[in-house]
């Protein structure tokens, strides 16, 4: 059987001299991501801000998003957001935070029953108190933080300290462009969007690890090449990885995004985002960010050398 | 790297079997189950829960009342010490001053204010925290003949903790009075109460909660009665208000039971309760006294009807009406026979799902799982052929073993957990591709096919290690810090990852050196 080759053997692309393009390339969309999170801003769901959301069906099996704005308008229930949901028949109401508090989050609901329930199966209920949306903004930043924090202290021990910076940088750069392709594609931010967050942390960083394993690998190795060159070789090395990594990861986002339903559309399509980015990064800012944080091969310690492979493969044979 | 010796191999085979057997309950009834488990438990118990998004139900979070739990408690300090004051006869300036945080009262005597001090202070309780133990309550005099007694912080920490334990044990009453439910009912943080229950909506949980149900029996006041001992409550009963006397004749702790029911004349929902001894025979005689005379029937300070006494009543029991359906009057009665809550409490979150939404979910989750399965199945064999097939084996067998684990942990299956669970499809194949790309490299080196091996195994496996510990960290810190389905991703994902690294080092490479030895091949991935 001839096999799938997406990239051929040794590929001799020359990732870091591309810099000169990747870094003011990276440069302008996280400007252009930063400068979208101040001006769109998020669009924000009800866990973060508050107030009520509903996911109605009409029964008709269509429905007119233009009457339920109307409609809605006529409830005296303060700004609503009015969108349609996956398919002709499923709408979103989300209502804001009522200044009454829970009386009025609750009257929210009666009269979105007493008004909708005639034409409209109302499937799904929300309601977030001002409480539990600030606790649930202070436990997302804490958890992503807390994670940025805790896998940086993992990558300081098992590599040099310039390598955790490099891969940090490369992280927050998806962090960035993550929050700016929220803000431009006007996707819901919410609890989801935390998860899509954390996984993306997760999974470019998965990324770098694999090509700065390689990278370092090749510093015990060749002592005398110059860091450039070693990358080049590195990247190269692992890119065929990269590749077929991805496209399987990508593979099953799509079967996500397309159906897994519209609750976690959003959700899906910020990851598809996410590991697209995530995989760039890694190969355009991780990997050449070392040489300006001045990683010399005389920092990798020697000592730790693993012995030649093969060895190794025969002892470990042996001692099972 | 290769060879494995007969106990490894069977360890490992062992696992991947006993991960299959683990999820055996969910395709099972609970009684097949039971008729299984007859002698011995061949069959494990454990299944996987469905999320609230899944299979329809509702999650309300209720948080209690503080600022009303405070008024309560300093209430309740000011009757007692009125009453410490009047039974050591000492006498006061004023009244007993009620304040943000305690009371204060004035006693121009010194000799008594000196004489009461030691006695009020009893009132104040250690509350133990961690090895120190601090006052419930601080009583100092504050100059100016003035005692003042404040709750300390600690001290109303405590009492929301146990208004909140107590209310707990009657919410879960409450909600699931035949305890034929499958509802939950946890406490969470130190004010709230979590309450899940499939199958219900919101609505329904709130109702059947309801108020704080503190139901008393009063007089109807006379139009001449002293203003100081009465009290204008509005009146479910037709609107307006009503005027009452301040004292309570009986009270709902007295009830030993409340059912709902009809009344037989007017076929109108009603509520049938029961006194005990003492409501029994207080209740005989203020209605012996009383004929002709209204009384008022108020629950959480709303008087919901006001009959006539027409004659005596005796035998302990009467009945409530006041324009009840018979859902209303079934829950306030539940709620009437399990007590009064000891505070008010309010709805912060709450998130329903229809079971018709959830099925939908459930049927998108299934195809995106298996268009996603599909599609990576398909690009690993066409990139790897019979080593890729191997991958699919050891994918297969990660899901089973998520599953088994999931059904072990009783763990909760939401829409976002099938996420991570399609995910992990798309991920775990890494693992392999790690091994299988390291194989064609070192091959390219010059190795022998079997050293090729040897050498992908060994070095992929410390960046199979890195590589998943950073997602596995961000998993945890989701599991830790995230809530409601999110939590169900987090779950997935990180069991995800720990069978992943399993099947990579052990099953993987079993499988690869039994294809080894059977075709011998002089070259491998060409």
């Amino acid at each position: 059987m001839k096999l799938l080759r997406i990239v051929p053997d040794d590929t001799k692309y020359p990732f870091m001299k591309w810099r000169r393009w990747s870094f003011p390339f990276s440069a302008l969309i996280s400007v252009i991501s930063v400068v979208a999170f101040f001006t769109l801003g998020m669009n924000v769901g009800i866990d973060f801000r508050g107030g009520s959301l509903f996911e109605m069906q009409a029964k008709s099996g269509k429905a007119d998003i233009a009457a339920i704005r109307a409609q809605v308008a006529g409830l005296n229930i303060g700004g609503a957001e009015i969108q349609a949901f996956g398919t002709d028949a499923d709408v979103l109401v989300q209502v804001e935070l009522q200044p009454d508090g829970e009386i009025g989050q609750k009257r929210v609901v009666d009269l979105m029953h007493s008004t909708f329930d005639k034409d409209f199966e109302i499937r799904r209920t929300e309601t977030v108190g001002p409480r539990v949306s600030g606790e649930l903004v202070r436990d997302g930043t804490i958890g992503v933080l807390l994670a940025l924090v805790a896998i940086t202290i993992y990558l300081w021990f098992r590599f040099e300290w310039e390598f955790a910076v490099g891969a940090m940088i490369a992280t927050m750069h998806d962090l960035v462009l993550t929050i700016g392709f929220y803000a431009i594609a006007r996707l819901h931010f919410d609890q989801t969007s935390i998860a899509a967050i954390l996984t993306i942390v997760g999974y470019s960083l998965n990324d770098t690890v694999v090509i700065y394993d390689r990278i370092r690998e090749m510093m015990r190795k060749y002592k005398r090449m110059s860091i450039g060159e070693m990358m080049d070789i590195a990247v190269n090395a692992t890119l065929s990885r990269s590749v077929v990594t991805h496209v399987t990861v990508l593979l099953a986002l799509i079967g996500l995004v397309i159906f897994g339903g519209e609750v976690i559309r959003g959700f899906s399509l910020a990851m598809l985002f996410g590991v697209v980015v995530g995989t760039y990064s890694s190969v355009f800012i991780a990997a050449p960010i070392l040489i300006y944080l001045g990683v010399k091969v005389a920092d990798v310690k020697t000592e730790t050398v693993e012995p030649p492979a093969r060895a190794k493969g025969a002892s470990a044979a042996k001692a099972v | 790297m290769l060879r494995f010796s007969l106990y490894k191999t069977l360890a490992i085979l062992l696992t991947c079997f006993f991960g299959a057997y683990l999820t055996l309950p969910n395709f099972l009834t609970r009684e097949q189950i039971k008729a299984a488990n007859g002698v011995f438990s061949i069959v494990p118990t454990g299944t996987i829960v469905l999320g609230l998004d899944l299979q329809g139900g509702a999650y309300v979070a209720f948080e209690v009342d503080k600022a009303d739990l405070v008024k309560k408690e300093i209430e309740t300090l000011r009757d007692d010490v009125r009453r410490i004051l009047r039974e050591a006869k000492v006498s006061i300036s004023g009244g007993v001053g009620m304040q943000a945080r305690g009371v204060q009262v004035r006693i121009p005597d010194d000799a008594d204010r000196a004489k009461i001090l030691p006695k009020l202070r009893e009132l104040a309780q250690p509350i133990l925290s961690g090895a120190s133990s601090q006052p419930s309550m601080i009583v100092a005099e504050a100059g100016d003949k003035l005692v003042q007694l404040s709750l300390t912080d600690p001290g109303i920490e405590d009492k929301i903790r146990n208004a909140v334990d107590k209310a707990r044990q009657v919410f879960e009453k409450r909600i699931n009075p035949d305890g034929t439910l499958e509802a939950s009912v946890q406490r969470q943080g130190s004010d709230r109460i979590l309450v899940q229950a499939p199958g219900m909506t919101a609505e329904e949980i709130e109702r059947r909660v309801g108020g704080i149900a503190k139901l008393e029996f009063k007089m109807v006041a006379d139009p001449g009665a002293n203003p100081a001992e009465v009290e204008t409550l509005p009146s479910k009963d037709g609107g307006g208000q009503i005027t009452v006397e301040r004292r309570v004749l009986v009270q709902g702790e007295d009830l030993t039971g409340a059912d709902s029911g009809f009344d037989q004349r007017t076929g109108e929902a009603v509520i049938n309760f029961r006194f005990n001894q003492k409501g029994a025979s207080q209740f005989a005689r203020v209605t012996s006294d009383n004929i002709g005379k209204p009384f008022a029937i108020v629950l959480d300070g709303n008087v919901i009807s006001a009959p006539v006494i027409r004659s005596a009543i005796t035998g302990g029991q009467g009945q409530i009406s006041g324009n009840f359906t018979l859902e209303s009057a079934t829950n306030l009665a539940t709620q009437l026979r399990f007590g009064a809550l000891p505070a008010k409490f309010t709805v912060v979150e709450r998130r329903s799902v229809g079971a018709g939404l959830g099925q939908d979910a459930v049927e998108a989750g299934k195809l995106a799982a298996l268009v996603a399965t599909v599609l990576v199945v398909a690009f690993t064999i066409a990139s790897y052929g019979i080593l890729g097939t191997i991958a699919v084996i050891a994918l297969i067998v990660n899901v089973v073993l998520i599953f088994g684990l999931m059904s072990l942990l009783h763990a909760t299956l939401t829409l976002p957990g099938i996420a991570g669970i399609v995910l992990t499809v798309g991920v775990a194949v890494d693992s392999n591709v790690l091994v299988y790309e390291r194989v064609r490299e070192e091959q390219r080196l010059g190795r022998s096919a079997v050293a090729a091996l040897d050498a992908g195994f060994s070095r992929a496996f410390a960046t199979i290690m890195d590589a998943n510990i950073t997602t596995f960290i961000a998993g945890l810190v989701l599991f830790v810090m995230g809530s409601g389905t999110v939590k169900g991703f987090a779950v997935t994902l990180c069991l995800g990852i720990v069978t992943t690294v399993f099947t990579a080092f052990t099953l993987t490479r079993l499988i690869t050196a039994w294809w080894y030895r059977w075709s011998k091949p002089k070259t491998i991935l060409a």
